[in-house]
């Protein structure tokens, strides 16, 4: 008894400033049918969300608990060594099938009628399915067949493990691209990750706020000054931006340019004339914080990548990490950080990465202005649901560019996301 | 007299969060010796032995640092905390080092006047003996171990 889901039309009816992917309605963060249509479109639809690492799931039987939007999931390693993934919730009557966040596990079962299920999310049990003594039971016709889990689509790369509901869906490798593979495999190929900490932020904003904050490059050296007062990163340093074609996913990267450096006294002054607050004489008391070493020898020392809908790969020096986001509400996100190590990392190259993460996280000296940023936003608007935003940095295009001084990739977010919601 | 080190670390401890709470940031590195280690962390992460910490400090000089960027270098929306401590338990002290435990919750209070219980959890501390004087204990070690996961927003003043 397969039944056809029926696509539910979408709620909400949004249309697009006549400027283009320019200006962004605010009624796009504030709006419950735009939100329940972005669940139905983009996290049940035809993309990939990160679902966790591989190395989370060494083992046979190993299952995690994560999202997909708004639903919640389960992936484990079954017994053939494969990855599986489905809906945490019981094909009878919707309970969560499994209630820890991971571990080890032979099959799951419902712990409200005992319906079973086995790690591929298939049902192997009804609880007096035939009855007691011949009365009850499941009608003759039930068959167990029919009432498996909602399964996923599981691709991996590089240790990622990604998650689809939708089987349209592209291939993983085809859905990214072969600039945004390249710039993930940089970091992470035949490497094993280690986990050196989880923690969550809880954002008071929209989801699409932080996807924005993660895809401007414009902002990195002046709402984080950390960064520019001890020249982190300076716009006037090589580096750029990569926009895929579909424009959801993207790569920003910076690195030192040792012949700019020698000629450094004019990027102060740049900074000073557009009256940025970064001059202050900051001088560190213990400067370990910030020792790293060229990890991929290509003097890379800042590369953010974001995969649509809701995956970041951070490498800012040696501080790994990968960030999940979650929509929690039009208001809040769950931001999910996991610090990464290597397995065969250093005693001193994994000291470094744990005191470089002083920089990132929810007490990050560059990230913990993006948890309230959004903030900002979410409660600015209050009053203009009827107004846009302007994203007018570096043109109007969703391009790549040799410049950070631009919104190319939230104007490519944007491009993406009206192209998944029709808009 | 030399008092009961349950004393004299509840004591230090009132003066460590009177410090932050109502007193002046910049004095805050000064409750720890200079080789101390600060962390704050999640019980969570703690159990599995997970070393990734939102703060790390390895030296009292990232203490300051700390405090010098939060008042210099970062944005954050202007609040305060209330820090509400247990009674220290001393699970050990050889006269020259004490391990103990303490019970905190901390209130955050934005500056719209909106009150919230913003953590909770433990300090797993190592405090040194004798450091001042007979009755001056400092830290050389505080594990600040949340109960939860989660942070609301962002992490900025110290716990």
């Amino acid at each position: 008894m397969n039944i056809i889901p029926i696509m539910p039309a979408p709620r909400a009816s949004i249309t697009w400033p006549a400027e283009g992917l320019t200006r962004v309605p605010y009624a796009l963060f504030q709006d419950e049918d735009v939100y329940a249509d972005e669940q139905q479109a983009i996290f049940r639809g035809p993309n990939w969300s990160y679902l966790c690492l591989e190395a989370e799931l060494p083992n046979p039987g190993d299952f995690r608990s994560t999202f997909v939007g708004d639903a919640p999931v389960v992936v484990t390693r079954d017994a053939d060594g494969e990855l599986y993934a489905f809906e945490n919730r019981c094909a009878h009557r919707g309970a969560l099938v499994c209630l820890e966040d991971e571990g080890n596990a032979k099959d799951f079962s419902c712990v409200y009628h005992a319906w079973t299920y086995n790690l591929q999310g298939d049902l192997v049990g009804v609880a007096f399915k035939d009855g007691i003594d011949g009365k009850g039971g499941m009608k003759p016709d039930f068959c167990t067949g029919d009432h498996g889990l909602r399964k996923l689509r599981v691709a991996t790369l590089h240790g990622l493990v990604f998650g689809s509901f939708s089987d349209d869906v592209p291939p993983l490798d085809e859905y990214l691209g072969e600039e945004i593979v390249e710039r993930i495999a940089r970091v992470l190929e035949g490497r094993t990750p280690v986990v050196l900490g989880r923690f969550t932020q809880m954002l008071p904003n929209n989801w699409k706020l932080y996807f924005e904050n993660v895809k401007d490059s414009y902002h990195a050296s002046i709402l984080h000054l950390f960064f520019t007062t001890f020249q982190l990163n300076r716009l006037s340093q090589r580096g750029g931006i990569i926009v895929d074609e579909g424009g959801g996913h993207h790569v920003s990267y910076s690195a030192v340019d040792h012949a700019a450096t020698a000629k450094e006294q004019k990027p102060a002054s740049d900074y000073a004339e557009q009256n940025i607050r970064s001059e202050s004489e900051h001088r560190l008391e213990d400067t370990s914080v910030l020792a790293g070493v060229d990890e991929f020898g290509d003097g890379v020392t800042l590369q953010i990548l974001s995969v649509f809908p809701g995956f970041v790969l951070q490498q800012i020096q040696n501080a790994i990490a990968v960030r999940q986001i979650l929509p929690r509400g039009t208001r809040q996100t769950e931001l999910n950080w996991t610090y990464l190590g290597f397995e065969d990392d250093t005693p001193e190259l994994r000291e470094m990465r744990l005191r470089q993460a002083n920089l990132v996280g929810p007490a990050g000296y560059v990230s913990m202005e993006d948890g309230c940023v959004g903030g900002f936003v979410q409660r600015g608007i209050d009053a203009a649901s009827d107004a846009n935003s302007v994203l007018e940095m570096g043109g109007d295009s969703a391009q790549s560019s040799a410049s950070r001084v631009t919104e190319a990739s939230i104007r490519g977010f944007w491009k993406a996301y009206r192209n998944a919601m029709g808009y | 007299m030399v008092q009961d080190v349950q004393q004299l670390i509840a004591r230090a401890q009132a003066q460590y969060v009177r410090c932050i709470d109502d007193g002046d940031l910049a004095e805050w590195p000064d409750f720890f010796v200079p080789a101390c280690v600060y962390k704050v962390t999640t019980a969570d992460n703690y159990r599995r032995g997970l070393a990734g910490a939102m703060i790390y400090a390895a030296s009292r000089g990232m203490l300051v640092d700390r405090v010098a960027s939060l008042r210099d270098a970062n944005i954050y929306e202007r609040h305060s905390y209330r820090h509400v401590l247990g009674q220290p338990f001393v699970i050990s002290d050889d006269g020259s080092e004490a391990r103990s435990e303490t019970s905190f919750m901390v209130a955050r209070i934005m500056r719209d006047g909106s009150t919230d219980l913003f953590a909770t959890g433990r300090y797993c501390d190592v405090y040194v003996r004798n450091t001042d004087g007979p009755n001056e204990v400092k830290l050389r070690e505080r594990i600040v171990v949340c109960d939860s996961s989660r942070i609301d927003t962002l992490l900025a003043l110290p716990l």
